[in-house]
């Protein structure tokens, strides 16, 4: 006879334990967060050390309250860096529409402050002007709206080529497939920035050919992934089936391998987009990116070079959180993605 | 007599590999008429798959791949053909159920789409014609409630419905050939019985000829008018089930009906299975393939290849048989009676 499993008695906090402890996590959190950006009293370091304390806290606060409320664990942070990606994709594709300062115009920036501190809610420059007088929000949305652009049209870019000439190279094989392989392992094997660079000394600086650039960066990853996942496919039986119904080969790849291929290769398209977004930044940063006065992540955090961090901090914390938050959300939705949609673990 | 739907006259499919040519199909020749079932039989490894899939054509002309022969469906020749035009044999001429029902449905089409798909490119009918069509068709291969099922996905039915679903594709453009690749091996016993009853009554309402390849006896000695029996890439023994089965003439075909365990036998009855594998198809023995594993092979065999011909002799009374035996059975008795005095 079986003996009885053993039973893990794991105490259950009640749902107002939850929201009592909670909420006072939230606000203790919240609270030690907003004392140590403002103060003084502290080293740097160890206001930073405070800060992150009480960002953390108040998440815990916020997952015991979301526990409470759905009555199960909830992924906050999950969900948090969802919202942030919501609130950053809307503020980008309506930056023209909302009411934000000056973004490029250095001329009209000249009668602004310049390096004015952050004003808060409800002041002129929520968040501090540039040495042009720019409004370092409106910079920030603006950029959101240039830096996500590229990311987006490169890797759409990247994922259509690259995974068209995967599938076909994978489903083809023969001759077809030993070119794309050589092609694809040519540009694997040249270091990326080395590349972007010498790409952007030849390419004019606009997002059109920076998209262009940084495409080739997916390309060959995205022809490996839709050529090892069209071969797997390939040579299921439901491939020989539809084969032994009269399909050609068009259709066979359309309907039969296509439908299998695209999800991991959209899983690793989202991962894509935060390695660009980083990329395009670096590329801004150096000067061969999106030129000023247009703004991007990677040109603003450029703006604090020559001591303007040290007098100034907010010019490149913001674009710096803008950036971090960002790659950070992208990257959780992608390993989502490719925990949901791995060949390898899907049960086909 | 009228001229047959399906002839195949010395049919021979070579792989070139890295370890030298595989004759994995060597030479085998039979015909199917309109209405009839010719079953295929043999162990894992002696052709069966890659003779219906020759057949078909599915298997052709290649880098890697010869073959040689002919097959002859309705007077064309199937290799000679370019490949667009015997991919428009594929469906409404000659189709095939494959073995496995879990892995020959795309998982992430719709069953519906499976069905709409071949029937629209082949019939050139509307949508709504097409659905039509689907629920009739998936009526006819007795899934319950049709319509709702062509909404669902492969993994929502069990293997037997999918296996269904499977042979009703095959079917949706009333092909006059049905090729059945080990239908039923990978399914329960009790469906299996369903499945080859269901193939049984469709072939007999639509007049169509039925290639059923498979290993297991039991699935071929009921549902065929004919057997052929192969062994490494040749045919042993050919003839009508019932007397095949009854009396066989080749040692092989013995061998394999005796090493089904019977209900018959009393407990603990060891299996009577065949010593040795089938032979290395790169580099076959030479003379009867199947000599190093007969109890009855004399010096002749392991010389000489047995060239399959007709039977004289006992068997001969109940329709033709075809043998490839130097020491057939019941034919030669002789050696017959010195074995059994040797047992």
């Amino acid at each position: 006879m079986l003996a009885p499993e053993p039973v893990i008695v794991r105490r259950r906090d009640t749902r107002a334990v939850l929201l009592v402890t909670g909420l006072l996590l939230l606000a203790a959190g919240s609270a030690l967060a907003v004392w140590a950006s403002g103060t003084t009293v502290l080293v740097t370091l160890v206001r930073m050390l405070v800060l992150v304390a009480g960002i953390l806290a108040a998440i815990a606060g916020l997952g015991r309250l979301a526990r409470a409320a759905r009555g199960k664990p909830v992924d906050v942070v999950f969900w948090l860096a969802m919202a942030w990606l919501v609130l950053i994709l809307g503020a980008a594709a309506l930056a023209p529409w909302l009411p934000l300062g000056n973004h490029d115009d250095s001329v009209a920036g000249l009668t602004a402050p310049i390096f004015a501190p952050p004003g808060g809610l409800g002041a002129d420059h929520p968040l501090g002007t540039n040495n042009y007088g720019l409004d370092v929000l409106a910079r920030a949305v603006f950029g959101a709206r240039t830096s996500i652009l590229v990311a987006l049209l490169a890797v759409l870019i990247g994922t259509v080529v690259g995974g068209l000439v995967g599938m076909v190279s994978g489903f083809v094989r023969g001759t077809t497939d030993r070119v794309v392989g050589v092609l694809s392992n040519a540009l694997l094997a040249v270091p990326p920035l080395i590349l972007l660079i010498a790409l952007g000394t030849v390419l004019d600086p606009s997002i059109r050919s920076i998209a262009f650039a940084l495409s080739l960066l997916t390309i060959p990853s995205m022809v490996r992934l839709a050529r090892a996942n069209t071969i797997t496919v390939a040579q299921r039986e439901y491939v020989l089936a539809a084969r032994a119904l009269g399909a050609n080969r068009m259709r066979l790849l359309l309907r039969e391998v296509l439908p299998n291929v695209v999800l991991p290769v959209l899983s690793l398209a989202v991962v894509m987009i935060s390695v660009l977004v980083v990329a395009e930044a670096s590329l801004s940063f150096l000067g061969i990116g999106i030129e000023q006065p247009t703004p991007t992540w990677g040109n603003m955090i450029a703006e604090g070079q020559g001591g303007v961090m040290e007098e100034n901090p907010f010019i490149v914390v913001v674009p710096g959180i803008c950036l971090f938050l960002t790659v950070f959300s992208f990257n959780l939705l992608g390993e989502r993605a490719q925990k949901r949609w791995d060949p390898r673990s899907a049960k086909l | 007599m009228s001229t047959p739907l399906l002839e195949v006259v010395d049919l021979r499919t070579v792989f070139h590999t890295t370890r030298g040519d595989v004759r994995a199909v060597d030479g085998v020749s039979f015909s199917l008429m309109a209405g009839e079932t010719l079953g295929l039989v043999g162990e894992s490894g002696s052709g069966k798959s890659v003779l219906g899939r020759s057949v078909m054509g599915l298997i052709t002309n290649g880098a890697t791949t010869t073959v040689s022969g002919q097959v002859l469906l309705e007077g064309t020749d199937v290799h000679a053909l370019k490949p667009s035009a015997r991919r428009k044999l594929w469906g409404p001429a000659v189709a095939m159920v494959f073995q496995d029902p879990m892995t020959s449905l795309n998982p992430v089409k719709r069953v519906g789409t499976h069905l709409t798909e071949t029937l629209r490119r082949h019939l050139r009918c509307s949508r709504s014609e097409a659905t039509e069509r689907a629920v009739d068709l998936l009526r006819q291969v007795g899934i319950p409630e049709p319509a709702r099922r062509l909404a669902q996905y492969p993994h929502e039915l069990s293997g037997g419905m999918r296996q269904r679903v499977v042979i009703a594709t095959a079917l949706a453009c009333d092909p006059r050939l049905l090729i059945a690749d080990e239908p039923t091996t990978a399914l329960d016993v009790t469906v299996q019985k369903q499945i080859l009853d269901l193939l049984g009554s469709l072939v007999a309402e639509r007049n169509m000829a039925m290639l059923l390849v498979s290993h297991d006896l039991g699935a071929v000695a009921g549902r065929t008018d004919r057997v052929q029996v192969m062994y490494a890439g040749r045919t042993v023994e050919s003839g009508e089930t019932r007397p095949v089965f009854a009396a066989p003439e080749h040692p092989y075909t013995e061998a394999l009906l005796a090493s089904i365990p019977q209900l018959s036998h009393p407990p603990h009855t060891v299996l009577r299975a065949i010593e040795g594998n089938p032979p290395d198809m790169a580099r076959p023995p030479a003379g009867c393939r199947f000599a190093p594993r007969c109890g009855r092979v004399g010096e002749d065999c392991t010389d000489v290849l047995p060239m399959l011909s007709v039977v004289l002799g006992p068997s001969q009374r109940e329709g033709r048989r075809e043998v490839a035996c130097h020491h057939p059975v019941l034919t030669d008795p002789v050696l017959t009676e010195e074995l059994g005095h040797g047992r």
